[in-house]
C-alpha cells in the first residue's frame, strides 16, 4: 500500500497538471536527444578520429590536414560496382600524401596506385565488409558477414577482376593465369575470364592413339605411377594410382593404340654409336637449336634448355629408337597438331641426332617394372579407369569420348561462400587457404576425390590462388566499360603455299603474326616492311643470329631455295605496316652525311652502348648487331624506327628519342652504309 | 616520390619497434656456451608484401672460439605482421637453425632479430634485414627488369647477359645507395626522362621520358629508393608524433 501511494505521489509531482506533464516530457525528450550523439563517443571510429586529430596536431601542416578532415561516418557509394565503403571513417588519412611517414594503422595514407580511390572504393580490391563500422566486422568474417579481407599475398587477384590482359604491376596474377593454361587446368575445369573469354590450354598433351609406336607398356606404367620421376618439369599430374590400376591403364592404352601410317620409312639405327659419333650427334643437336625448346639435365643435374617441348634427359627410356628417328624426320606424321617444326634433316643428320637422343637413357627408371601379358579383364578395367579419371579430357584416345564438365566449374570460385565449403580439420577457415590446400594436396579432402596431385612449387601455387581469386561474382557483374580486354589469340592462318610451309615449319610455335603465335621470337606482323629480299632469302637458308648473347635461337630448317623464295615473297608482300612506305626513301650516300651519322651514332646518341657496328670497337649487345644492317633493313624502316620505335614494335625497349628529321636522315645514311665485310675500310 | 621513400624509412623504424616477444624454448643444455650468433644466409632478400621469402633464413650459434654450438636455443623476433615458421628452436649438430619468413602486408624494411642465451644468461643477438616491396615498388622492379637491369645490374645469368662491362661510363647498380642517395628526386627523374646528358653525365644512358609514362618513372624511382643500401633517408624526414 505504501509503495502504491509513493508511486501515486511521484506521478502527481511529475504529471499532476498539464504544465508539469509538458515540462517533464520536454526534459525526457532532451535527454533522449542527447543520448544519440553521446553514443557515438563510444564508437571505435570516433576513438580513431580523435587519435588522428592528436596525431596531426603537432605537425607542421596541421592546419591544412585539419581543414581536410571531416568527422563522423564517411561513406563511398558506387552503385554500379556494388560498392558501399565506410572504411575512410577510420582510415581517415588515405588521401593525405604528406603523411607517408606514418606507419601506424589506420592512419597510413594509401600507397600510390594507378586508380582513384573515390572511383573504385576499397572493397573492390581489398574485399572485406565495406558497410561495417567496427574493426572486427570490417576486416574479418564474423557472424553473418561472408567476405573477409583478402590477404596482401593475393591482392593482385583483385586487379584481375577488370584486367583480362597481362599487367606490368601484377606479375603474380599474370603467372597464375599462365599456369592455368600451362598445367592444363582448363582442360577439366571451366574457368572463363570475367569478360567471358576462355583461356587456351598451352600444355599440348600428346594424342595416345598410336602410343604403342612410340613407347612401351612398362614406360607408361612408370610414368603413370610418377610423372615427376621421369621429368621434373612434367606438367602431367600424379593420379596416385595403385599398382594394379596403373597396370590396367597401361594395358588398355597399348590395346587401343593403332599403328600410325608413315609416308616415309626412316632407316633404323645401324649399331650403337661410338664416342666421336655421339659427340657429333651432340653438336648436331646443338646446331639445330633443339635446346631452344627442349631441356636436358647436365652433369651437375641442372636442366639446360627451354620448356616449350618435353625434357629429353631420359628420352630413350621412353621412346623406341625407330620412333625417335621417325619423329625427328617429320613429327607431323605421328602427331599432326604438334608444335615441333618439321626440320628437313638428311639421313646423315638424322643418324647423328637419332644416335645422340638414343643414348639418353636412365635404366633406373624402369628397373623395378615387370608386367605380365595383359588379360582381357585388365584391359576392360583399364578402359573403365581411363573413363573415370578423365584421361580423355587432355589426351586423344581411341574409343574414349572427351568428357564434359568433368571437374567443378570455377567460374566464380573467388566468391564461393564459406558456408558452402567443407574444410578439413585443423585448416584455417578462409577461402584462400581452402583453394591453396585444394591445389597443394587435392586428395587431403577425401581419398575418393579425382583431382590429381600436381607437382608445383610454393610460388606457383601462390600465383594459381591469385588467379582463381580473381573469379568473383563482382567481376562478372561489372559494367562493360571498366573491363580492360585481353587480346585473345586470333586464329590467323596464312594462305597458299607459304601458309602450308609456315604450318609445316610451325613458325607460330615461336613467332607471333597478326595476334597468333608464341612470344619466344620476334613478332613478324610487320616483317615485310623492314627487311630486304636478298637478306631474308639467305637468312632462311642459314639463320645467323643478330643477337649473339641469346641462347634461344632460330634453327636451321634446311629449307630448299624454292621454299625460301616462297616464304620470302609472301612475307615481303603481306606482312607490312601502314606507317612505312617501303621504297619511298633512298638513304644519302654522301660521305659527309654518313660521317655526320657516325658522329651522332657514337656521341650524341651513344648507340654503341647497346649495338655493334664495328666489331673491333663496339661491344654493346642489348640490341641486335648492326654490322650488316645496310644489307638487312630498308632505309624507310630505319628512319621510322629512329623516329618512333614503339609505332613499329609496341613494347620494344629501344627508347623513343623524338629524333629530329635531320638527325634521323643522317643516322639512316650511316646505318645504310653498314653492309658488312665488303664495306669495311671504305 | 620522395614522400614514398620517407614512408619506407620511417616504416622501418616503426616496424622495428613493434616486435612481438617470442616464446622462450625450454632448451637442453647446449654443447658449449654460445658467444655469438651469425647469419649464414637469407638476409637482404627482396620480396613483395604478403609473400614468403624465397630462401630461408639460416643462423649459426658459435662459442667463443668460433666453433658451432649444438643444442643452443634460438628465438626469432619479427615485426608485426611477419610470420616466422618456426619462431624458435634448438640448433642442430652444425650449430645452425633455419626458419622461413613470410612478410606482412606493409611495404618496407623488416628487421628480424635472432637471439640466443650466452654466458651468464646474457642475450646474444643478431639483426637480419629483409625488404618488402609494395605495389608501386614492385611495378618499378618489373620495369627495371625490362628496361634498366641489362646495364645497371652487373650480374649475368644464362638467360640474360649483362651489358655492364661493355659500357665506358659504368652504370650504378640500384642498390648502390652510397651514390644514388646523394642524387635528389628531381635530378634522378631528369636522368631517366632526358638521359645522362641532362645532368652532364654519359649519353650511354638514353632518355626514357617518351618510352615510359610518368607513372612508370614514379614506380621506378620508388623501387630505386626502396632497394638503396644504405637506406635512402631524405633530409626532410618528419616523423609522426608518438601517441
Amino acid at each position: 500500500m505504501a509503495n502504491r501511494s509513493k508511486l501515486a505521489s511521484i506521478r502527481e509531482t511529475l504529471f499532476g497538471d498539464s504544465a508539469r506533464a509538458f515540462g517533464t516530457l520536454g526534459i525526457v525528450l532532451l535527454l533522449l536527444l542527447a543520448v544519440v550523439p553521446a553514443r557515438d563517443q563510444f564508437r571505435e571510429w570516433y576513438r580513431y578520429q580523435k587519435g588522428y586529430l592528436r596525431l596531426i596536431g603537432g605537425r607542421g601542416d596541421a592546419v591544412t590536414l585539419k581543414r581536410r578532415f571531416t568527422g563522423g561516418i564517411q561513406q563511398t557509394w558506387i552503385p554500379e560496382l556494388n560498392v558501399v565503403d565506410r572504411c575512410s571513417s577510420c582510415h581517415v588519412a588515405m588521401k593525405e600524401a604528406t603523411l607517408r611517414d606514418v606507419g601506424t594503422q589506420p592512419f597510413r595514407p594509401h600507397p600510390s596506385i594507378p586508380h582513384s580511390l573515390t572511383d573504385f572504393g576499397c572493397v573492390m580490391c581489398h574485399r572485406g565488409q565495406g558497410v561495417a563500422t567496427t574493426v572486427e566486422e570490417a576486416h574479418r568474417s564474423t557472424l553473418a558477414w561472408e567476405e573477409p579481407m583478402i590477404p596482401a599475398r593475393y591482392l593482385e587477384s583483385s586487379c584481375g577482376q577488370c584486367h583480362m590482359d597481362k599487367l606490368a604491376g601484377t606479375p603474380k596474377l599474370n603467372a597464375g593465369r599462365g599456369l592455368l593454361s600451362r598445367y592444363g587446368c582448363v582442360h577439366c575445369h571451366s574457368i572463363p575470364l570475367p569478360d567471358g573469354t576462355k583461356l587456351i590450354p598451352s600444355d599440348d598433351p600428346p594424342p595416345l592413339t598410336h602410343i604403342a609406336d612410340k613407347t612401351t607398356r612398362e614406360w607408361i606404367y612408370g610414368w603413370l605411377k610418377n610423372p615427376a620421376g621421369y621429368s621434373s618439369t612434367a606438367t602431367m599430374p600424379n593420379f596416385q594410382l595403385n599398382d594394379n590400376d596403373a597396370r590396367d591403364i597401361s594395358a588398355f592404352l597399348m590395346a587401343q593404340s593403332t599403328p600410325s601410317a608413315y609416308p616415309v620409312a626412316v632407316p633404323e639405327a645401324s649399331g650403337t654409336p661410338d664416342a666421336p659419333a655421339l659427340q657429333a650427334g651432340a653438336s648436331a643437336y646443338g646446331e639445330s637449336f633443339c635446346a631452344s625448346c627442349h631441356a636436358i639435365q647436365n652433369a651437375a643435374g641442372l636442366l639446360v634448355g627451354g620448356n616449350l617441348g618435353p625434357e629429353l634427359t631420359r628420352i630413350a627410356t621412353k621412346a623406341k629408337p625407330g620412333w625417335i628417328r621417325q619423329w625427328v624426320h617429320n613429327p607431323k606424321d605421328y602427331d599432326p597438331g604438334t608444335a615441333m617444326p618439321h626440320y628437313r634433316f638428311d639421313d646423315k643428320q638424322l643418324a647423328l641426332i637419332g644416335g645422340f637422343l638414343e643414348s639418353k637413357t636412365d635404366p633406373d627408371f624402369l628397373a623395378n617394372v615387370h608386367l605380365d601379358t595383359a588379360t582381357a579383364g585388365q584391359i576392360a578395367h583399364g578402359k573403365q579407369l581411363v573413363n573415370e579419371n578423365g584421361c580423355a579430357a587432355c589426351h586423344e584416345i581411341n574409343g574414349i569420348r572427351k568428357p564434359e564438365s568433368l571437374a567443378p566449374d570455377l567460374t566464380a570460385v573467388g566468391s564461393r561462400p564459406l558456408a558452402k565449403i567443407v574444410f578439413v580439420a585443423g585448416m584455417e577457415h578462409t577461402l584462400p587457404a581452402y583453394i591453396e590446400a585444394k591445389i597443394k594436396q587435392p586428395r587431403s579432402f577425401g581419398a575418393a576425390l579425382k583431382m590429381p596431385q600436381f607437382n608445383l612449387a610454393v610460388p606457383q601455387i601462390d600465383a594459381l590462388v591469385t588467379a582463381l581469386l580473381a573469379q568473383t561474382d563482382r567481376a562478372f557483374n561489372l559494367p562493360a566499360r571498366l573491363r580492360v580486354a585481353r587480346h585473345p589469340a586470333t586464329n590467323y592462318e596464312p594462305a597458299g603455299a607459304a601458309g602450308r610451309l609456315m604450318h609445316d615449319l610451325n613458325c607460330f610455335s615461336c613467332h607471333a603474326i597478326n595476334g597468333r603465335g608464341g612470344d619466344m621470337a620476334p613478332d613478324l606482323t610487320f616483317e615485310g616492311s623492314s627487311v630486304q629480299r636478298e637478306w631474308l632469302l639467305a637468312f632462311f637458308k642459314n639463320p645467323n643470329t643478330l643477337r649473339p648473347t641469346l641462347i634461344r635461337r632460330m634453327p636451321k630448317f634446311n629449307v630448299t631455295d624454292q621454299e625460301s623464295a616462297i616464304l620470302t615473297d609472301y612475307i615481303l608482300a603481306v606482312y607490312q605496316t601502314p606507317s612505312v612506305e617501303k621504297d619511298s626513301m633512298v638513304a644519302s650516300s654522301e660521305p659527309a652525311d654518313i660521317e655526320r651519322g657516325r658522329q651522332l651514332f657514337y656521341s650524341k646518341y651513344a648507340c654503341q652502348s647497346c649495338h655493334i657496328v664495328d666489331p673491333k670497337k663496339d661491344k654493346g649487345y642489348v640490341g641486335p648487331t648492326l654490322t650488316h644492317v645496310g644489307s638487312r633493313l630498308n632505309a624507310a624502316w630505319i628512319y621510322q624506327w629512329l623516329k618512333a620505335p614503339q609505332s613499329l614494335r609496341p613494347g620494344t625497349i629501344e627508347p623513343d628519342r623524338q629524333m629530329n628529321d635531320a638527325d634521323g636522315k643522317a643516322l639512316t645514311a650511316f646505318l645504310m652504309a653498314q653492309k658488312g665485310q665488303e664495306a669495311k675500310g671504305k | 616520390m620522395r614522400t614514398a621513400a620517407i614512408g619506407i624509412a620511417a616504416l622501418s623504424l616503426v616496424l622495428a619497434n613493434c616486435s612481438r616477444p617470442a616464446v622462450q624454448p625450454s632448451a637442453k643444455a647446449p654443447s658449449a656456451t654460445p658467444a655469438a650468433i651469425v647469419e649464414v644466409s637469407g638476409g637482404k632478400q627482396v620480396t613483395t608484401i604478403g609473400t614468403p621469402l624465397e630462401q630461408p633464413i639460416v643462423v649459426q650459434v658459435n662459442d667463443s672460439h668460433g666453433a658451432p654450438v649444438a643444442g643452443a636455443s634460438v628465438s626469432f623476433r619479427a615485426p608485426n605482421g611477419a610470420v616466422m615458421q618456426p619462431a624458435w628452436g634448438i640448433t642442430g649438430s652444425d650449430g645452425q637453425f633455419t626458419t622461413a619468413l613470410t612478410i606482412g602486408s606493409i611495404a618496407g624494411r623488416y628487421k628480424v632479430s635472432a637471439a640466443t642465451e650466452g654466458a651468464g644468461g646474457k642475450t646474444v643477438e643478431i639483426r637480419i634485414e629483409e625488404l618488402a616491396l609494395g605495389f608501386e615498388q614492385n611495378l618499378g622492379k618489373q620495369l627495371s627488369d625490362v628496361y634498366c637491369s641489362r646495364c645497371h645490374d652487373p650480374e649475368s645469368t644464362a638467360e640474360r647477359v649483362s651489358n655492364f662491362d661493355n659500357l665506358t661510363a659504368k652504370p650504378h647498380a640500384f642498390g648502390d645507395g652510397a651514390y644514388l642517395n646523394k642524387i635528389g628526386d628531381a635530378d634522378l627523374w631528369a636522368i631517366v626522362q632526358h638521359g645522362g646528358p641532362a645532368l652532364n653525365k654519359s649519353a650511354e644512358m638514353p632518355p626514357y621520358g617518351r618510352t615510359l609514362s610518368k607513372a612508370d618513372i614514379d614506380a621506378l624511382m620508388a623501387y630505386i629508393r626502396a632497394v638503396a643500401d644504405p637506406p635512402y633517408q631524405p633530409k626532410e624526414t618528419v616523423f609522426a608524433q608518438r601517441q
